[in-house]
């Protein structure tokens, strides 16, 4: 009943302004979308279906679906990119958590130096560092293993970064506090410092998970199996042999992308205020 | 105390990572690997080839690892340089040097393939893998191009059999074409992929040689396209797209794409792309020799080789030699012929006259006798070459002899950097 | 022993050696995997080598074979192109956006998120789709699209002239529900008392957005203007999967630094050369991040 008296305020102070420029923000959002749209009806298609120009097949089948799967290596892929992002990931919370609570909390001769320089470790682009770190991952038996996929991104100087301001933001007193009765250093940054930056944690969790997610140049490079590959590179390769099967080539598109969509509408929430919160530490 | 507590959490942490770290098993019988790039029948026909091998040699195993066509030069660098990696290889035979000059290959053993009976009983293509006094490496099949043809097509352009000169080329092409109301080609008269696929071959071993010159001089070094037979070959390629408009580069994504759906009447390509012809729905094609001119015919045959890497010793360079020997037999080629369609490398089994009569691989075949296989130094920037003259007329209206003239420098470089 | 070493420091010290401690596995990663390959970027650079064999000391060699290349200008004038033209349209669509739906309520989660989803999505597989979409009749949608308002048929990525910017619409697409969220974000975070101290005095719509909005996101907008800056000269996963071949054509009119670098490293085994290009790309890199915080900052 009171929501038909909001509803009732709320037609009232409709102004035609506002929905000329709502409609055009969502004409401009379904444009956004588009491309993933029609990438998900060409999967549904035939092969030779996939060349008319219509948004939902007339012969739906699943037989593209039911091909990649069977030909291609997607689950490996799957697992490979699952894995390596994962581990990544937790390695990066762990360090680069701990790298900036002790840039944060620490007082030591040198720790501004420290700070500085894995800060400056942003600047040295990726692309730089492909080829010693080839000759390493050669040398050391690196290639083709999830080692060698995930090492260059253990730990990053903007996670670091990141989690260094939002402890500089916690009270000192609670540390020392903790520290006047007794506890173990590691056990205050884990068991105190660590709870009270959760947002933070997400927020690098998710930037870096998805990087890693959809990284190629380096994985691209690392592995040869294509056992090993992750999905990014193994979508580069399963799409470049079958190029001339539209139809395919689409619905091997829509295995990499569907997942990581499904995470995302479920997670929303989450996913949006975390990167609002690293933005603006930014 | 609670440093040492965090110091176990550390290195645990580090064990952990490190289980990552993959190790390979050592095998007990005498395993060899095999690697070729991903095709299916190809992989199909290693697979048969591999099961009568290891039937007929109890105590060899052949693992067979075969990665997409982009990646395969890359990986089989990185392997081998490694110490991983194959014990046999597939290399395209245009890569010869290249492998060489790394380290990759090593030559095959003169007692198990003597030179006299590979001179005698393979195509004379072949030796291009014999360098500094060693074979290299052996094929199984080899190809050459040949022209596809709309029959349907042809037949509602007024046109009967084949074209079978140059000059005919161009007017079928011309006759094949269709636009629409607005001026867009939806039927192409020849299909060209601005240089990629074959054409870059057509070009360099097939028109360079009509026009009365030759791609490269007899030692290999230097360029000897930049003439007037390379600007006038280059000149009758350009212009199927340029003046006689028959020719729409991505039309269709590929030619072979438009081809198959019925919107292409004329098609050069390798006896490879038969296949997907055969299964292409409704599509009904035949196939000839490439049009000649002058009375001459000149043609394009490469191959894929199989190669020993310079990984295999001992007891699997061996075995691994034994399965060469096999896959270069006659039964294999036949094996291969009928699998994946390719042309066997030796006569004794090509020119059978089941197989030089037949109506889908018997232009190939017949083409083997004039064709000649570039020696690449290096396939792709050489092949750049090709695409980039071919766009540099089409897109930017250079004249095709300003256009040989800079690739032609370009390629010279890539040649010189080898040789020096 | 250990123990009366441990507790004969003072406090301050033994907390510095706690730091230490944590920071020591950290420090041993940064440095073996960040910096001693940085120093060995630049070494390489002066050698010349093919993977396999022995490296050879050329000096300056390869950087001389490169500025006398034409093709690297043309590909660092790519380069630069990415960036000039994409960050600024990439920029001004966002917070076009961004500004207009802060203020939608309806709907607002879901067309946010239609804005956002490119973002997630691997550069790989949308070439694909978008390469669909730059084909020629009949089969590519954008070309169909024109030939209905008479508009003849463009060669997008065939062509020299259009290839690059066909290349980096999908770069743009995908960058866009980033800066719109981030841009939301620091619009929010401006307190309502400006707002309401401006509508008090009679301010405008534009007025407020020139005078409160626009200087207060002016942080955000230098990290966002920093950030996709990176990324454009950066560009590789579109350019290696819609150009053919991933070769950067036509006529090398596509090719960004990484994917030469990428072709000299691994598909020529030239790696000296290739290191000198990488040291090229950091210095270029450094240089416009460098230029562009120290510009932001002069700016009143």
């Amino acid at each position: 009943m009171s929501s038909n008296f909001h509803m009732i305020e709320r037609l009232e102070k409709i102004n035609p302004k506002k929905v000329i420029i709502w409609t055009l923000l969502f004409i401009g959002s379904i444009i956004m979308v588009t491309p993933i749209i029609f990438m998900v009806s060409m999967s549904f298609k035939t092969g030779q279906e996939v060349y008319i120009f219509s948004l939902f097949p007339e012969k739906a089948t699943f037989d593209n679906y039911l091909f990649v799967l069977k030909e291609s290596k997607f689950l490996y892929w799957g697992l490979n990119s699952l894995w390596v992002a994962t581990f990544s990931t937790l390695s990066v919370l762990f360090f680069d958590s701990l790298v900036g609570y002790t840039l944060a909390k620490y007082n030591f001769r040198g720790r501004e130096i420290v700070f500085i320089a894995i800060l400056s470790t942003l600047m040295i682009p990726t692309e730089m560092l492909i080829i010693p770190w080839y000759m390493m991952s050669r040398e050391f038996g690196w290639i083709d293993t999830y080692w060698g996929i995930a090492f260059p991104g253990l730990m990053t100087g903007f996670g670091t970064f990141l989690m260094r301001q939002f402890f500089m933001s916690l009270p000192d007193e609670l540390i020392e506090a903790a520290r006047i009765d007794g506890w173990s250093e590691f056990a205050i940054w884990w068991k105190i410092a660590m709870p009270l930056v959760i947002p933070a944690l997400s927020a690098l969790a998710i930037f870096h998970f998805l990087g890693n997610w959809t990284a190629f140049l380096w994985p691209l490079i690392i592995t040869n199996d294509p056992d090993m590959y992750t999905i990014p590179v193994g979508l580069a390769s399963f799409n470049g042999e079958n190029e001339t099967n539209w139809e395919i080539v689409m619905t091997a598109s829509c295995l990499a992308t569907i997942p990581t969509l499904f995470v995302f509408i479920i997670l929303q929430k989450y996913i949006i205020k975390g990167i609002m919160l690293a933005g603006l530490k930014g | 105390m609670e440093d040492t507590l965090k110091n176990i959490k550390l290195f645990l942490f580090s064990v952990f990572g490190s289980i990552f770290i993959f190790s390979s098993i050592a095998a007990n019988a005498v395993e060899i690997e095999y690697w070729q790039y991903t095709y299916k029948a190809r992989v199909e026909a290693i697979d048969k080839l591999i099961a009568n091998f290891e039937k007929a040699n109890p105590g060899i195993t052949v693992k067979h690892t075969n990665f997409p066509y982009a990646d395969y030069r890359k990986k089989v660098a990185i392997a081998i340089s490694s110490g991983d990696g194959p014990d046999l290889v597939q290399l395209y035979y245009g890569w010869l040097n290249d492998y060489r000059d790394s380290g990759l290959i090593q030559p095959l053993p003169k007692d198990a393939f003597s030179h006299s009976d590979i001179e005698s009983n393979f195509f004379s293509m072949v030796s291009s893998m014999k360098v500094d006094g060693d074979y290299w490496g052996l094929p199984t099949a080899v190809r050459s191009l040949a022209l596809f043809y709309n029959n349907d097509l042809l037949k509602e352009a007024g046109l009967s059999g084949p074209p079978e000169t140059l000059d005919d080329f161009v007017a079928y092409a011309k006759k094949l074409t269709k636009r629409d109301g607005s001026g867009n080609i939806i039927q192409e008269g020849l299909a060209l992929d601005g240089g990629i696929g074959q054409t870059h071959h057509f070009w360099r071993e097939v028109l360079v040689r009509h026009f009365g010159g030759q791609p490269y001089s007899d030692d290999g070094k230097k360029i000897a396209y930049n003439n007037e037979a390379g600007v006038k070959a280059l000149t009758y390629l350009t212009d199927f797209e340029k003046t006689h408009k028959t020719t729409s580069n991505g039309f269709m994504n590929r030619g072979q794409d438009a081809f198959a759906a019925g919107k292409v009447g004329l098609y050069i390509d390798g006896s490879f792309r038969i296949s997907k012809f055969v299964k292409a729905e409704g599509l009904n094609f035949s196939i000839s020799e490439l049009p000649g001119h002058n009375g001459k015919r000149y043609n394009f045959s490469s191959f894929w080789a199989n190669a020993l890497s310079s990984k295999a010793k001992g007891e699997k360079k061996e075995a691994a030699a034994k399965f060469l020997a096999y896959l270069t037999s006659d039964e294999a080629m036949q094996i291969w012929l009928d699998t994946v369609g390719e042309l066997p490398a030796k006569p004794s089994v090509a020119l059978v006259d089941a197989n030089k009569q037949h109506k889908l691989y018997g232009p190939f075949i017949r083409g083997l006798d004039y064709a000649t296989a570039t020696t690449f130094i290096s396939e792709k920037p050489q092949r750049q070459a090709v695409v980039d003259a071919y766009d540099m007329v089409v897109l930017k209206g250079m004249s095709p002899k300003d256009a040989l003239a800079k690739v032609a420098e370009d390629e010279q470089e890539v040649l010189d950097e080898f040789f020096e | 022993m250990f123990n009366k070493f441990w507790s004969d420091l003072s406090i301050n010290q033994k907390l510095a050696i706690t730091a230490w401690i944590f920071l020591a596995v950290p420090i041993i990663f940064y440095v073996t995997i960040r910096f001693y390959p940085t120093y060995e970027a630049f070494y390489v650079s002066f050698m010349k080598w093919n993977l396999l064999g022995a490296k050879k000391y050329i000096g300056f060699k390869n950087y001389f074979k490169i500025f006398g290349d034409d093709d690297f200008w043309i590909v660092l004038w790519n380069t630069i192109k990415y960036a000039v033209i994409g960050v600024p349209i990439s920029l001004l669509i966002s917070f076009t956006v961004a500004y207009y739906l802060n203020e939608i309520k309806f709907g607002h989660q879901t067309i946010r998120a239609f804005y956002f989803i490119p973002f997630l999505t691997t550069a790989i597989a949308m070439a694909w789709v978008w390469r669909w979409f730059y084909q020629p009749m009949p089969i590519g949608y954008f070309n169909i699209i024109l030939s209905w308002v008479g508009i003849p048929q463009q060669p997008f990525l065939q062509s020299v002239e259009q290839g690059l910017y066909a290349i980096m619409a999908p770069a743009v697409w995908a960058g866009l529900g980033f800066q719109i969220v981030i841009f939301i974000a620091g619009i929010r975070a401006i307190p309502k008392s400006h707002f309401e101290a401006a509508e008090i005095d009679g301010a405008g719509r534009v007025q407020i957005l020139r005078e409160i909005i626009l200087p207060a996101l002016k942080p955000t907008t230098i990290f966002l203007v920093v950030i996709s800056t990176i990324g454009f000269l950066r560009i590789f996963d579109q350019v290696y999967s819609m150009s053919e071949d991933s070769a950067g054509g036509p006529l090398n009119s596509t090719k960004p630094l990484v994917l030469m670098i990428y072709e000299f490293a691994f598909d020529e085994y030239k790696l000296g050369r290739a290191s000198a290009l990488t040291v090229i790309l950091f210095l270029l890199l450094l240089t416009v991040s460098l230029l562009q915080l120290w510009f932001m900052r002069k700016q009143r």
